[in-house]
């Protein structure tokens, strides 16, 4: 008999986050063939009250720490290693967010433990569980299996809807005492919002996002064009929020934010994963990149291989002159 | 102060890759392998952070193709000392590439203790685990990771570093040292260097060999991944292309638009 399912729940600005209810629903579709339970595991200080949404487990685990109050990957890793030492799971999901990056990448050394990372799919194939992994910036898919006990899984954002992963009646909380020393060295002091002043982009109709296909900065003013014809933004990938050419506050995907405008223009965007789960809910993409091969067609409605500066040009002529 | 960069090479995938006649690996025929971008950022860090104290920078590097352009152009930019480590297969995955390294660092001389150990946060062959958290509980190191801004109060023996969240939300933390951080991005993207400068980097011949010594068997023991099988991702949709000058397609997507109601 396998151990249970764990799925660590996710918390951030006092809720727990989208990607813990699709990673909840992605357990909750491996436990009932494999036949056992869905636990989700909630470590923190003081947020029990937080248990009550995760309905769609079999139970709730809940480790309060005061140590645990500053969300780090540090001591969620410590103290899951230690439940996980007790317990014995089968699998322990994890969100692939930025949340809980550190303890992806912390737990499996704490557990010794394997880890299934970039996973978009998992199921139960003849007994045992079966994952699908996106490799090389989403270029790749492998089909791979793990042994030993427990198995980390990073799921991917996107894996199942988040809708499927709520409801339910409220869940039995358990609250088990973690015997877990707290590790030196990282201390919280704050979070920074963002600088005000700048366009909120998920507020956003009209978005015209700039990836590393534009090739320079000044680029960067022709999708300002047509964006300003529009009537929306301008964002960008990360390569372009690396140059320097936009702030980390118009950056869509992960570390930055999650759109879902009427119209989104992925100008010179290759399409790797970490961008696309944060625009793919876009009504209508458009997507212009000289690889016809490049992810982003498989995302977008319409695509276009091309320079990408020229038709932005061409589209922000088109676009003023429908609008007289 | 002393900073240690781990760098190393991945698939570059702005190359078509293809599977091997295996079905479970990548064709190295045709592979092209660059620095990973991340530990470019790491790099740059280190760099910046020696441009305003005195510090010392070191770069680690497991060997592998190309791998000595990138260590000659770390000494270009300004690294004091550049070291392959040697007899790690290529693609050997991040659980015994940190593993090794764990072993191997600590024999390398003067490379530890290091006051700040910095590395990419991520790769994209990150198959089975991050390298930097995993060297980072090897070497029994606080770590955080996705940090994109690094100040050090070096006569306090503490960093203050900010770490992406999402929406452009940072954390603030204050690291004691030594520490391990995976670094995601930093103030400025990693520097230009000369091509000549680099020539003279490599006519120095500036890089130390060292061999790596074995893994202890329960760091590299317990990776149990098997990959069954590696394909292309079959897409679950594709886009409508639409064809013609660019003048062509931005009426085609214009017309879109208006029979959407969105012009």
């Amino acid at each position: 008999m396998a151990g249970n399912i764990w799925v660590v729940a996710e918390q951030w600005k006092g809720s727990i986050s989208d990607a813990t209810y699709e990673a909840l629903a992605l357990g909750r579709d491996l436990a009932g063939p494999w036949g056992v339970r869905l636990e989700a595991v909630l470590a923190g200080h003081g947020v029990r009250a937080l248990a009550a949404s995760l309905g769609r487990a079999d139970g709730v685990l809940y480790i309060d720490h005061p140590a645990l109050a500053d969300g780090t990957g540090e001591q969620a890793s410590r103290a899951l290693a230690a439940l996980a030492a007790e317990r014995a799971p089968a699998l322990v999901l994890v969100p692939t967010t930025n949340v809980s990056w550190d303890l992806l990448g912390l737990l499996p050394a704490r557990l010794g433990a394997p880890l299934v990372n970039f996973c978009r799919q998992a199921e139960v194939v003849g007994g045992a569980v079966q994952f699908s992994s996106l490799l090389y910036g989403g270029k790749m898919a492998a089909t791979l299996t793990a042994g030993g006990a427990p198995v980390v899984v990073a799921v991917l954002p996107g894996t199942r809807p988040a809708e499927a992963g709520k409801g339910g009646n409220p869940p039995e909380v358990e609250e088990v005492a973690v015997d877990f020393t707290p590790g030196p060295g990282i201390r919280w002091i704050e979070f920074e919002e963002p600088e005000a002043g700048d366009v909120d982009i998920t507020q956003l109709e009209f978005l015209v996002a700039v990836g590393r296909g534009i090739s320079n900065e000044a680029n960067v003013e022709v999708a300002q064009e047509l964006a300003a014809a529009l009537g929306g933004a301008v964002c960008g990938s990360r390569p372009v929020i690396d140059q320097g050419w936009l702030p980390l506050v118009r950056q869509v995907g992960k570390s930055g934010a999650t759109v879902k405008p009427r119209l989104y223009v992925a100008a010179g965007i290759s399409g790797a994963p970490e961008h696309v789960e944060g625009m793919k809910d876009a009504e209508l993409i458009v997507a212009v990149n000289t690889d016809p091969g490049a992810h982003i067609f498989a995302v977008a409605h319409y695509g276009i291989v091309e320079d990408a500066t020229d038709v932005l040009e061409a589209l922000a002529e088109a676009v003023r002159k429908r609008k007289g | 102060m002393k900073i240690l960069v781990m760098m190393k090479m991945v698939p570059d995938i702005v190359e078509e890759l293809e599977v091997a006649g295996d079905g479970k690996s990548l064709d190295q025929e045709y592979l092209r392998f660059i620095v990973n971008e991340r530990d470019e950022y790491a790099l740059e860090q280190a760099l910046l952070l020696k441009d305003r104290l005195q510090a010392t920078v070191t770069v680690v590097a497991p060997e592998a193709p190309e791998v000595d352009d990138v260590l000659f152009t770390a000494r270009a930019k300004g690294a004091d000392r550049a070291i392959k480590v040697t007899g790690l297969p290529v693609g050997s995955g991040a659980r015994a590439t940190a593993a090794a390294l764990a072993a191997t660092l600590p024999g390398i001389d003067g490379a530890l203790p290091a006051d700040l150990v910095l590395g990419g946060c991520q790769s994209i062959d990150d198959l089975d685990g991050f390298v930097a958290p995993l060297l980072a509980a090897a070497l029994g190191l606080p770590y955080l990771g996705l940090v994109s801004r690094v100040a050090l109060d070096a006569g306090m023996g503490k960093a203050t570093v900010s770490k992406e969240y999402a929406g452009g939300v940072m954390g603030r933390f204050e690291v004691t040292l030594p520490a391990l951080l995976g670094i995601q991005g930093c103030e400025k993207p990693p520097r230009y260097v000369p091509i000549a400068k680099v020539r003279a980097a490599i006519a120095a011949g500036g890089i130390e060999k060292v061999a790596a010594a074995a893994a202890s068997a329960s760091a590299s023991a317990g990776v149990p991944l098997e990959i069954r099988s590696m394909a292309k991702p079959e897409a679950a949709g594709h886009a409508e292309m639409l064809q013609g000058s660019a003048r062509d397609v931005a009426e085609k997507v214009a017309d879109i638009l208006a029979a959407r109601g969105l012009l």
